[in-house]
């Protein structure tokens, strides 16, 4: 009887050896992903692909959550199976990697990008390339927009969403639909205001944007600054407080809104309008029962009386920016290049990033006809070369930390509850900027 | 047997004491380490001295507020928790019918993840302070008595089942006797059962000290220290501290060690005033 129970407990420890003993074949490479919204498509598509085609290499791919893209990474980094290829927000970004980021200019993905002053450079090095340029403004639903414009006792002159071209016009736009909700079958004009924690991200970086930009005039200004004075803090607060109230959502309830709730309620043709980006497109066509047409998702650029924004387009640039980690093996930084050179320049890499994956690309090998053929990316497209035009560039990218985005953040939620007053948003934006401009060294 | 036991003591005993070593003594002398050093991974630190522990104080007074909102809450749920869980114990200890499928109700709600009860009581709570055009996020206030709801919900029952055993180990004719000599209902409470169950007092006061300090997933999953950092507790701030800025991590990590030994202390100090009333039975 003993005899058999050791024989037994000695070939159940020779089986759990054996079987943490094999493992996939090939060279692993671990690809630490940015968005959720298209984890999926990785999965799914991409990894079945690129390992068909390239035998010898396993792709892994980790999405981290919404939002906590840093913690993810620095935990993963300080692993002994790090991450090779990683995404970096900019040049704040490069800083928080600073040990990790490895050189990239002799690599062939790099040679793919066809404008090279995109890419970040740290001392003579280039360590990040874009991947994806991307456009954000006001999202709305021409359909909604027609019937409004068709109603017999409108209050404007205008005759169509596109002749909206600045904050006044809108604003009496917003009011006057407002009003005739009921006839127009909506809860509100504008999505949700999300305010669930995690999802302030859409106000605490898009929306300060053009305000950053009124102020400071370009990323660099922005990226070296040791104070901001909020200098348009009216502009942004009168979009702001057009966006609450006239929501589908209550003033006092949109702290229990995710920014995911308020794509569904645009989706769902429960509002006209929702402020969000092109990489918006899967999430409103993917959503069950979709009630919005494709060809009626057009975009708006973010007015809010600034001057000369007759002439301004949309927020279009980036921060999704590739890096490579410098402390992973040789062997899985090489298995990276071939990789990312396979995903933007192989036929069937690039199928999957125009057609799955629906980026914009800046890289020399997509030909005009490759462009996503989502209606965002499309209207992207549009505004950038439409005449006369101008697109406001991307710099927020020069907020000083996370901290700062947070804190704004709930200065914000404070207005929306009525425990701050507005000038108390400013100097939180002032002081919290102060204060992490003087940690990052500025 | 001495002899034998003495001869085998490393054989059997290494494998545990390795594990221990590995996963728990070397970490955490490492991370106190740590604490004095600046760092992004844990093996690029480079000594920087006290100045973490200074700068966990003066950059901001998140971590004081935390340290009191913590303290508050777990004043007020070692209180709820244990007072209710020792009345459903006294409850469910008198033969009342369906006595085992209370105790099993009432227990259930331990067996659900933290951050799954905090998506369940935010969405009660929401639904119901929608009614007010408010939510959790609306003012602090709401989200710390969120967490004492949440926190009783998921602990009375743990609690009771302790309670209980020790209620059901009372000697029958302790009891017998005092209603002879003619105590009531409340005396036989004060004088006989209470004490008797003192130890697991202690155990229940300390359970519920440490569960009220050591809170984070459902802090993190109710409100996630919002508004305004009005509902962030010390483990949630320690974490936000260490992600939130570059260069924050031995900030973090000197906030833990403080968190460690502030909760070893009030721990310590607790369990020797407990124990100093237990009696002999």
């Amino acid at each position: 009887m003993k005899k058999a129970l050791s024989i037994m407990l000695l070939s159940i420890l020779a089986l759990s050896l054996f079987a943490s003993g094999s493992k996939e074949e090939g060279t692993e490479i671990y690809f630490l992903n940015y968005k959720p919204e298209i984890a999926e498509v990785y999965e799914n598509e991409v990894k079945p692909a690129f390992e068909a085609e390239n035998p010898g290499y396993v792709l892994k791919v980790v999405t981290a959550a919404s939002n906590q893209y840093q913690t993810t990474l620095r935990s993963e980094l300080a692993k002994s199976d790090p991450p090779v290829i990683f995404q970096v927000n900019g040049p704040v970004g490069i800083q928080e990697n600073v040990d990790n980021v490895a050189p990239m200019q002799d690599m062939d993905f790099y040679a793919l990008l066809a404008d090279k002053s995109m890419a970040l450079s740290l001392d003579g090095n280039v360590v990040a390339v874009p991947y994806a340029v991307e456009g954000f403004g006001i999202i709305y639903n021409d359909a909604i927009m027609r019937a409004y414009f068709a109603l017999p006792d409108k209050a404007v002159s205008i005759t169509s969403a596109e002749e909206i071209t600045d904050f006044e016009t809108l604003k009496a736009v917003v009011e006057d639909m407002t009003a005739h909700k009921d006839e127009l079958g909506i809860q509100g004009v504008f999505a949700s205001t999300s305010f669930a924690p995690g999802s302030e991200w859409r106000w605490t970086t898009h929306l300060i944007n053009p305000a950053l930009q009124a102020e400071f005039g370009d990323r660099a200004t922005v990226f070296s600054s040791p104070t901001f004075d909020f200098a348009y803090n009216e502009n942004f607060r009168a979009i702001f407080d057009l966006y609450l109230d006239n929501s589908v959502t209550a003033k006092g309830l949109v702290a229990s809104k995710a920014d995911a709730d308020s794509m569904a309620e645009f989706a769902l043709g429960q509002c006209a309008m929702v402020q969000n980006g092109n990489w918006a497109a899967a999430q409103i066509l993917g959503q069950a029962g979709v009630k919005v047409a494709e060809e009626d998702i057009k975009f708006l650029p973010l007015y809010m009386g600034l001057e000369g924004e007759k002439n301004k387009g949309l927020n279009i640039g980036t921060e999704n920016y590739l890096s490579i980690n410098r402390n992973a093996s040789s062997e899985a930084i090489e298995g990276a290049d071939v990789f990312l050179t396979w995903l933007y320049s192989s036929e069937t890499g690039k199928k999957l990033v125009s057609q799955s994956l629906l980026f914009i690309t800046p890289f020399s090998s997509f030909s005009a006809d490759e462009m996503p053929d989502d209606p965002l990316a499309r209207q992207v497209n549009l505004w950038m070369n439409k005449d006369g035009i101008t697109s406001v560039d991307w710099v927020f990218q020069g907020i000083p930390s996370e901290q700062w985005k947070a804190d704004f953040a709930q200065a914000m939620l404070e207005y929306i509850n009525g425990r701050n007053s507005w000038d108390d948003v400013v100097s939180t934006a002032q002081s919290a900027w102060a204060r992490e401009a003087e940690i990052a060294g500025r | 047997m001495d002899k034998s036991l003495r001869k085998y003591f490393p054989l059997f005993a290494l494998p545990a004491l390795l594990c221990f070593t590995v996963s728990f003594l070397i970490p955490m002398v490492w991370g106190a380490v740590l604490s004095f050093c600046s760092f992004s991974t844990i093996t690029n630190a480079e000594f920087v001295g006290l100045s973490n522990y200074v700068r966990a104080f003066t950059i901001d007074n998140y971590f004081t507020s935390a340290l009191l909102f913590t303290l508050a809450f777990t004043v007020v749920t070692v209180i709820t928790i244990n007072i209710l869980a020792f009345a459903l114990a006294l409850m469910l200890t008198r033969g009342i019918p369906c006595t085992n499928a209370f105790r099993t109700i009432f227990f259930m709600p331990n067996l659900i993840g933290g951050i799954i009860l905090g998506w369940i009581w935010q969405m009660i709570i929401n639904g119901f302070l929608a009614y007010y055009e408010k939510t959790l996020l609306s003012d602090s206030i709401y989200g710390f008595w969120g967490l004492v709801i949440l926190m009783n919900w998921q602990n009375v029952g743990y609690m009771m089942v302790i309670y209980i055993a020790a209620i059901q180990n009372i000697p029958e004719d302790m009891l017998e006797a005092a209603m002879i000599d003619g105590a009531n209902g409340r005396t036989t409470l004060f004088r006989i059962i209470i004490p008797s169950v003192m130890p697991s007092i202690t155990i229940c006061l300390f359970l519920t000290t440490t569960n009220g300090f050591k809170l984070y997933d459902q802090n993190l999953a109710l409100t996630n220290g919002a508004p305004n950092h009005g509902t962030e507790m010390l483990a949630l701030n320690i974490f936000n501290t260490f992600y939130s800025r570059v260069g924050f991590e031995g900030v973090g990590q000197a906030k833990a060690v403080l968190f460690t030994i502030l909760v070893a202390l009030i721990a310590l100090m607790q369990l020797y005033f407990t124990r100093s009333k237990e009696v002999e039975s």
